[in-house]
């Protein structure tokens, strides 16, 4: 039991890693097809990974060891926060060792790398892009915790997998705290994957570009993992919003049939999650830099008013 | 109150009631004139909503009060505030607040105050909506603050138009609505309120060809270049 349970925690990494280009590429697909363009093919981000790596590495002469760590780290660090988000099946080892703290703290790890590696070479591009990021961040991560918080107390616990396990035994309950928490959590997840309205993807406009920025100095097969650590965030948010908010589907037994129904729930869940983030691309303009933190304000507000409605609504006397 | 032994019905109007509060803190952080009355209008219609779904939980002559919030509330007298700011050109009026983020916390301070207040009253035996008195009071209060830190006459009058949506939203929840004799007066009150405030809208607007009250605290116009 545990030694296919530990096996299966490496499948579902292995699925986020192969899972998060192509979410990457449905979005874009079908943000071309609302602009009436024909878009990229589905393969493309998985091209653009091969072509990376096959690439020569340059380095700055200035970088230091930090620039040739960092994307080693963020990698790595972003995969870890993958695995104790249940993908195909809720109780599994990974999530029993580490609860969504330790989700929270990975991505900190990733993001600090991140800024640092902005700032090594020394460009100016880099160190702008690394205090936005660090703006964003450090507005959207205590609107996420809240939001986390208001989740663990209903489940009386921060293991993600508890969580999803007392929503589905609960059955259907519409609580104001969830719908509240989710709406929050949106929008955090918006910040932080840098999805318009708050960073472009598809830019390298010098004064807008939040992401794009502190990566600018990389080539090659650090590029490459940069890029991929990029891709894994967003699949790691998309999955936390399906699977925690709507877990029916996901397999609570491990038999064959219970996990390939929670592939194709979970799958059916992110298509249409992305159908729905490149609407709002679509429909929204990217706001200022300045107006990013009432952004992030609003959801801080909107989990605070979750935890809120938890104790008002749902405890009581 | 454990939310898991009330029926899905009652579980919607929790949600609903929470929406109401939502759209309070909307109406609070709005800049923009004409968006602020929308989301007057979308509070007016939600709270319409949750007034439906308590009548059709058994109390049916709540369905009266429902139709006559839908169309006063989120119909006709958002109409008539859009009409006077059309009629006035301030459609492309914006009051930028001075501290958002600061009145957004005094709102949920003020959403805690009133959980405190109300405590002891959930514990009396009311109908099982009693949880939402606490958030009825919060929308009262989150009134008065939007009144308290607009300067524009309008956005005031939304402020208090929404005092009354909490108001509305107490009696609902607590006691299954007001007497309908009671409720047809005070409803027709606001609705009268409307048209009264349309006209001082437009005479204060004649005479200090502004809607921003602090310059009625000036004696004369040359006061302002002292």
């Amino acid at each position: 039991m545990n030694a296919s349970a530990w096996l299966l925690v490496l499948l579902q990494a292995l699925l986020f890693l192969l899972g998060a280009p192509l979410l990457v590429a449905w979005v874009k697909r079908v943000k071309a097809r609302l602009q009436n363009r024909r878009g990229p093919a589905l393969s493309q981000p998985y091209r653009d990974l091969y072509k990376l790596f096959g690439k020569e590495t340059l380095v700055a002469h200035t970088a230091s060891g930090v620039f040739r760590a960092a994307p080693y780290i963020v990698f790595a660090s972003t995969l870890l926060a993958c695995t104790i988000v249940p993908l195909l099946a809720a109780r599994l080892p990974a999530a029993a060792v580490a609860d969504v703290i330790v989700l929270v703290g990975f991505l900190a790890l990733g993001r600090f790398f991140l800024a640092l590696a902005g700032m090594d070479v020394g460009t100016a591009f880099g160190g702008m892009g690394s205090s936005r990021e660090m703006l964003v961040s450090a507005l959207a991560e205590p609107a996420m915790l809240l939001a986390v918080f208001t989740l663990a107390m209903t489940a009386h616990s921060t293991n993600l997998a508890s969580v999803v396990d007392h929503q589905l035994a609960s059955g259907l309950i519409l609580r104001p705290s969830y719908l509240f928490a989710l709406m929050g959590l949106v929008l955090v997840a918006v910040a932080e994957t840098g999805r318009i309205p708050v960073d472009n993807p598809a830019t390298h406009l010098e004064l807008t570009m939040i992401h794009e920025a502190m990566i600018l100095e990389y080539s090659g097969r650090h590029l490459a993992l940069m890029e991929w650590a990029a891709q894994l965030k967003l699949m790691l948010y998309g999955v936390l919003i399906v699977n925690v908010f709507l877990p029916w589907g996901i397999a609570t037994r491990i038999t064959p049939a219970a996990l390939g129904l929670g592939l194709a729930a979970v799958a059916g869940k992110l298509l249409l999650l992305g159908v729905l983030l490149a609407v709002a691309e679509t429909g929204l303009a990217k706001m200022r830099l300045f107006r990013a933190p009432q952004f992030l304000n609003f959801a801080l507000l909107l989990a605070l008013l979750g935890l809120l409605s938890h104790v008002i609504l749902e405890t009581g006397a | 109150m454990n939310l898991m032994q009330l029926t899905l019905l009652e579980q919607a109007v929790f949600v609903l009631a929470a929406l109401v509060l939502f759209l309070s803190f909307a109406m609070l952080a709005q800049a923009r004139l004409l968006a602020g009355i929308h989301v007057f209008a979308w509070q007016g219609a939600v709270l319409a909503a949750a007034t439906g779904l308590v009548a059709a939980g058994g109390a049916p002559h709540l369905f009266i009060s429902a139709a006559l919030t839908l169309a006063l509330k989120a119909l006709l007298i958002p109409w008539m505030l859009h009409r006077l700011v059309r009629r006035l050109e301030l459609e492309r009026h914006v009051e930028p607040l001075q501290h958002p983020a600061l009145v957004l916390m005094a709102g949920a301070g003020l959403v805690i105050f009133s959980y405190w207040v109300v405590v002891p009253i959930e514990r009396l035996e009311l109908v099982t909506t009693r949880n939402i008195l606490s958030l009825s009071l919060a929308v009262v209060l989150i009134g008065l603050l939007i009144m308290v830190t607009r300067r524009q006459a309008v956005t005031q009058v939304i402020g208090f138009m929404s005092m009354e949506n909490g108001l509305f939203l107490a009696a609902v929840a607590a006691t299954h609505g007001m007497p309908l004799v009671v409720e047809l007066g005070v409803a027709f009150d606001v609705l009268v309120a409307a048209v009264l405030f349309g006209v001082f809208f437009l005479h204060i607007n004649e005479s200090i060809e502004s809607l921003d009250v602090d310059r009625l605290n000036r004696l004369s116009a040359r006061e302002d270049d002292t």
